[in-house]
């Protein structure tokens, strides 16, 4: 799909650039939040075969760090979204070091849990808000001159940052650190005969993949200016592994359609709100039971019979 | 009336039951969560809402049928045993060829089905089920509620049972046996998928008894399982896969560690099962009483 990357990507830049006039400006923001937060875990999920069940420690977190820093510290939005990146990132340092000692099934469960730690110290940290969040969080000019206070302008704004991060993730994916990584998910005894330290490798990439849903959690703070324990909790961690499994694990633009059908989904249901659980565990099961491979990724292999890099 | 480090000793005893009480049940559900990960390597996120299954059962028992709950005590784990065997057979068995990182995601799935149904149907209030064993003993140094009594006995006596039932047994032996090598085993005309279905049903009626117990203690919520059950993953990592008793121990160990926590420094009591957990595994990744990796 290599030589396609140049077409694929200019689609996808007209793409983003009309889609405010056909939908709500907000909608499509929020849209490209969670397509960038689904991205991400998919860098780790489907790339390095590494389940992540607490990403949203990152993406909440990095909410709750940008939104305070713009709020009660006053900061510019530009470098309140780094510091909410560099939490991130640096929680993702920390998680990973912990977590990476186990594999598979334990990986996923001590994510979750030290997620949920992160939870209940949220539930208790003053900062935080409690239960109401940290609301009206404003929304400053960017560099001083771009004005976000408008909706349209800040989709742009959030649209260009999202297709940098997609580019860059892309790009990641398509190299040798890549190729290793997907050799480690495939067989990681063998990567570890051939010489490669499996973990450094591991960690790396839980970095990158917590620093950019930290991003994406500090760039929803601008759109709904606001900031709560939902953003932190289990049921969002389990909400960007349904996007990317609905989406195609491992491949690379399935956790935008993912987020979309999600995010679609959601507000279709705006009147019952109640099923919206059940009908994503509905999804899951599904899912999981008959499409593994999610959207994109059966649309890869019956179309162009192109095996996508999935988990085996 | 003795101080213990500064807390009145019937406070102190008081708290003590409460984490013997939570110890029960996480040492109860991190069997049945090892049970099932041991025989089918499959981690059961549906356990937790299996658990408020069984909850609510044995109060729709009650609130429909009139049935009472040591009735219900015995009828709700077989009940959930044959629902547990039937999601076994026509979804999990679907994916045994598959990562096994998807049939976590499938359980994840049908916990949430099963809790959001139980939320649009009952709401996300608690419901009340009366204390079948009203009263209690005065032991001098503090009041035993007889129901409180009563779990921590049932708890320990069904974690024992299993204990008996997979240690002890011949049954016991093939299941162990089928852990380890289940082509050979088969090759010996044992049916070992029906020895993993049997063990499926049995982890989710463990969790279901669970539930049924838990019911009078506070109320019946549908989110009772799923907070819990995460608390149950940070158990089950600590203790470690692979050692029945190691699960049971570890259970009452942190129930009892979460108590005295809430006593001596209560800001740390919700996170200090995960601070274990954490220090475990830089520690001993496989866990306290962990025999596989």
């Amino acid at each position: 799909m290599r030589h396609h990357s140049k077409l694929i990507f200019t689609l996808l830049a007209l793409v983003l650039a009309v889609a405010p006039l056909v939908a709500y400006p907000i909608f499509v923001t929020k849209l490209l939040c969670f397509a960038l937060f689904a991205s991400a875990f998919n860098l780790l999920f489907g790339q390095a075969g590494l389940l992540s069940f607490g990403h949203a420690l990152f993406f909440g977190g990095a909410a709750y760090v940008t939104g305070y820093a713009l709020k009660a510290w006053g900061w510019n939005t530009e470098w309140a979204v780094l510091l909410g990146m560099a939490f991130a990132t640096t929680a993702g340092l920390i998680v990973g070091l912990v977590s990476i000692r186990r594999q598979g099934i334990y990986f996923a469960m001590i994510t979750l849990a030290l997620a949920q730690m992160f939870y209940f110290f949220c539930v208790n940290a003053p900062f935080t808000g409690g239960d109401d969040g940290i609301s009206a969080i404003p929304r400053r000019p960017i560099f001083g001159v771009i004005d976000i206070s408008d909706d349209r302008t800040l989709y742009y704004v959030v649209a260009v940052t999202f297709f940098l991060s997609f580019a860059l993730i892309y790009r990641i994916i398509h190299s040798p650190y890549g190729q290793v990584l997907r050799a480690i998910r495939d067989n990681e005894q063998r990567a570890i005969s051939l010489g490669y330290p499996v973990d450094q490798y591991k960690l790396i990439a839980f970095v990158i993949s917590a620093a950019f849903a930290g991003l994406a959690g500090a760039l929803k703070v601008l759109v709904f200016r606001l900031a709560t324990l939902v953003d932190v909790g289990w049921g969002n961690s389990g909400e960007v592994i349904l996007m990317t499994l609905v989406g195609g694990i491992g491949t690379v633009f399935g956790p935008l359609v993912g987020a979309g059908f999600i995010l679609t989904m959601q507000s279709y249901l705006q009147g019952y709100a109640q099923w919206v659980p059940v009908m994503q565990g509905f999804v899951f099961v599904v899912m999981v039971v008959m499409l593994p491979k999610g959207v994109v990724g059966e649309f890869m292999v019956r179309i162009f019979k192109v095996q996508p890099a999935a988990v085996k | 009336m003795t101080d213990i480090f500064g807390i009145p000793l019937p406070a102190l005893m008081g708290q003590l039951t409460l984490g013997l009480i939570n110890g029960a049940f996480y040492a109860v559900l991190s069997l049945g969560l090892t049970v099932i990960f041991g025989m089918l390597r499959v981690i059961n996120f549906t356990h937790g809402a299996q658990f408020t299954l069984g909850a609510f059962g044995a109060w729709m028992l009650l609130n429909y049928f009139k049935i009472p709950y040591w009735v219900s005590l015995v009828i709700m784990p077989l009940v959930m045993a044959v629902l547990g065997a039937l999601v076994e057979r026509l979804l999990l068995k679907r994916l045994y060829e598959m990562n096994h990182l998807f049939q976590l995601l499938l359980t994840f799935g049908l916990a949430q089905m099963i809790e959001g149904t139980l939320a649009v149907v009952y709401g996300s209030s608690g419901k009340p089920y009366d204390n079948p064993m009203p009263g209690g003993v005065d032991l001098g140094f503090m009041f035993l509620p007889y129901y409180r009594g009563w779990v921590v006995v049932a708890s320990l006596s069904a974690c024992l049972v299993t204990w008996w039932a997979i240690e002890r047994t011949r049954l016991g032996a093939y299941l162990r046996a089928s852990t380890d090598n289940p082509e050979l085993v088969r090759t010996f005309g044992i049916p070992v998928p029906h020895l993993m279905t049997m063990t499926y049903a049995f982890g989710v009626a463990l969790a279901a008894l669970a539930g049924v117990l838990a019911g009078p203690i506070d109320q019946v919520k549908p989110s009772m399982g799923s907070g819990l059950i995460i608390t149950v993953f940070a158990v089950v990592v600590i203790g470690g896969v692979g050692s029945i008793m190691g699960s049971i121990v570890t259970g009452f160990a942190l129930g009892l560690l979460e108590s005295l926590t809430k006593v001596y420094y209560p800001p740390a009591s919700s996170v200090v099962i995960f601070l274990v957990m954490a220090i475990v595994i830089l520690a001993k990744p496989t866990g306290l009483f962990g025999r596989q990796p």
